[in-house]
């Protein structure tokens, strides 16, 4: 365990900080210390270790119990959205690794489109039409990922559609698309996990802007991007409230980008 | 030369064209009308069919499309439907806020990234090394909005210094507007530095020992000047790319942060246009966005070839 440590710290610090991250929004699930959306008006703005944990907000909510809520709600909506973007990403990268030309211009011009529009404009259109909600959140997510997962995978997949031993599956009459399985997507698979941790840390932070602005989940969920919104009112007298929220943002989305890296760095060392 | 520059410019405006088509489609296509997401619940049937008519929202997509791309060719985007005004108008009034914000957090950014970049990489794997990437990977990991409350708490709140909220306008004097800009613009300026960092530090290392640099310290420059003359103007192009890039970070990190210090910006204007439910305004402030950052992809792709020579010769 040292030894790893000593020898791929970044990888290690990140899937230590992901992994804890990735426990506490599940333990969420079944237990926090207090409920997290219970009112308790008389022990509101206490600070940290007065009452619970790391304090109570402006209606007396836990708020260590709301930060845990708050980190399935984050990681579950970027998990998802993530999961879409990549799956639906790869899969357009794929299908146009092979069949190139007009298909090709037609693809890239609508990734440089779609990723001309931020995830929070998008949001905001979705919001305006389907209303704000978790929904809305994964698809303006999802949507601005799958022109990042296109990209990655039509470059990598060109680069093996030059290699030798395609040719020679080629030669030997293997369709287009069993050559696609068998060669061409086990080769290209590290890159995209890579792509899926950074990209998870980014969501995270996109979710948090999201509910920050009021498009994410509704409330009473609790989520890091509104904790933080609902703090501004009370800067003067809490300003543990705000400083939390944020820190949870910043911890969660170091510790995928450090896994990220890590990963790269294990998979590919060319890329150093 | 000459023709390059045609056909990235031909290409521009095709995407320019298709992006608009997009988002008037995409807009068309979700479930809802939008005269009644105006109006609410409560209309009566004729105020609605009225807007429904003055939106042009009877024809059919087609059509509706072409007469507003008419209309926007001459420099007419419709009436704000809240604010009785053009929309046009209005765009240009809160660009006039967002603007010099997003011009000032670009000049931070790499006003912090360069020198930062240069000296990580001049003291590669040295513990100033180390200090400056934790730097970039936090501030990448930090969310700008978060960034603008700390500023608050810290500069407004606790010790008076600058204004926590608002904008008094160009009118109020250079002084009074720049002041209210300035923490807004460090809140968005802190992220896009931790990325440019990152990126001029890993440029400025793939450069530092080839042979220009070499030659240049031969003949007897310092190694600062080796450095800050030969090897970073090689390094330019990644960073000028991220700097492109990082324009769609930029544009969601303004909406946020105009929010945290309420000013009267584009960002602003489309969080406010979604809770008062004007459509007009919202679709054509998202395409004015992503026409800016279009744009700025191309100014970048063109600054390429004015950087580089090499490029120049291979697209030719």
């Amino acid at each position: 365990m040292i030894r790893a440590l000593r020898r791929r710290p970044v990888l290690m610090i990140g899937a230590f900080t992901t992994t804890l991250l990735t426990a506490v929004a599940l333990l969420s699930l079944f237990w926090t210390p207090f409920p997290p959306t219970k009112i308790q008006i008389l022990q509101r703005l206490k600070p940290p270790l007065e009452q619970g944990l790391l304090g109570t907000d402006q209606f007396g909510r836990d708020v260590a119990s709301m930060l845990m809520a708050g980190a399935w709600n984050s990681l579950s909506i970027a998990f998802a959205a993530v999961l879409i973007g990549a799956t639906v990403g790869t899969a357009i990268g794929l299908v146009v690794s092979v069949r190139r030309g007009w298909l090709e211009m037609l693809v890239m011009r609508a990734c440089d489109v779609i990723f001309a529009v931020p995830p929070i404009l998008s949001a905001m259109v979705l919001g305006a039409f389907i209303g704000a909600g978790r929904f809305t959140a994964i698809i303006a997510i999802a949507t601005f990922m799958v022109p990042v997962f296109a990209r990655l995978t039509l470059a990598a997949a060109l680069q093996i559609w030059t290699r030798a031993y395609v040719h020679a599956a080629i030669g030997m009459g293997r369709s287009p698309l069993k050559i696609t399985v068998v060669h061409v997507l086990p080769n290209i698979a590290n890159q995209i996990v890579v792509q899926v941790t950074i990209q998870l840390g980014l969501a995270i932070l996109t979710e948090a802007g999201l509910s920050y602005l009021g498009l994410g989940l509704a409330p009473p969920a609790p989520t890091w991007g509104r904790m933080l919104a609902d703090a501004q009112t009370f800067f003067g007298q809490a300003p543990w409230l705000a400083l939390l929220p944020g820190m949870a943002i910043a911890l969660a989305v170091t510790g995928f980008s450090l896994l990220g890296d890590g990963l790269r760095d294990m998979l590919d060392p060319r890329s150093r | 030369m000459i023709s390059l520059l045609l056909r990235r410019t031909v290409s521009l405006f095709v995407t320019l064209l298709v992006v608009s088509a997009l988002i008037f489609l995409v807009m068309g296509l979700l479930p809802g009308d939008p005269a009644s997401i105006m109006l609410g619940t409560s209309a009566s049937p004729d105020t609605l069919a009225a807007l429904r008519s003055e939106l042009g929202l009877d024809q059919s997509l087609p059509v509706r499309y072409l007469s507003w791309l008419g209309s926007a060719l001459q420099g007419d985007l419709g009436r704000s439907y809240t604010y009785s005004v053009p929309v046009a108008g209005l765009i240009a009034d809160r660009l006039a806020v967002t603007l010099p914000l997003a011009l000032m957090a670009i000049l931070m950014s790499v006003a912090i990234a360069v020198p930062l970049g240069v000296q990580a990489a001049r003291h590669h794997n040295r513990p100033i090394d180390v200090a400056i990437s934790l730097f970039s990977y936090v501030g990448i990991a930090v969310p700008a909005f978060w960034i603008g409350l700390l500023l608050i708490l810290t500069f407004a709140t606790t010790l008076g210094w600058l204004p926590a909220s608002g904008f008094p306008g160009w009118g109020a004097g250079l002084g009074a507007a720049l002041k209210t800009l300035a923490l807004p613009a460090v809140a968005l300026a802190i992220p896009q530095a931790a990325v440019l960092t990152r990126v001029t530090r890993s440029a400025v290392l793939e450069n530092i020992n080839e042979d220009f640099v070499r030659t240049a310290r031969a003949k007897g420059l310092g190694e600062t000047t080796a450095i800050w003359r030969h090897a970073l103007p090689a390094a330019l192009v990644p960073v000028l790319t991220m700097l492109g890039l990082q324009f769609t970070f930029l544009v969601a990190g303004a909406v946020l942060v105009e929010n945290v210090f309420n000013l009267p910006g584009l960002g602003r204007l489309a969080f406010q246009s979604l809770s008062q439910r004007d459509i007009i305004v919202m679709q054509n402030v998202v395409l004015f966005f992503a026409a800016i950052v279009i744009i700025m992809n191309f100014i970048v792709d063109l600054a390429y070839l004015v950087v580089d020579p090499r490029l120049r010769a291979a697209e030719q």
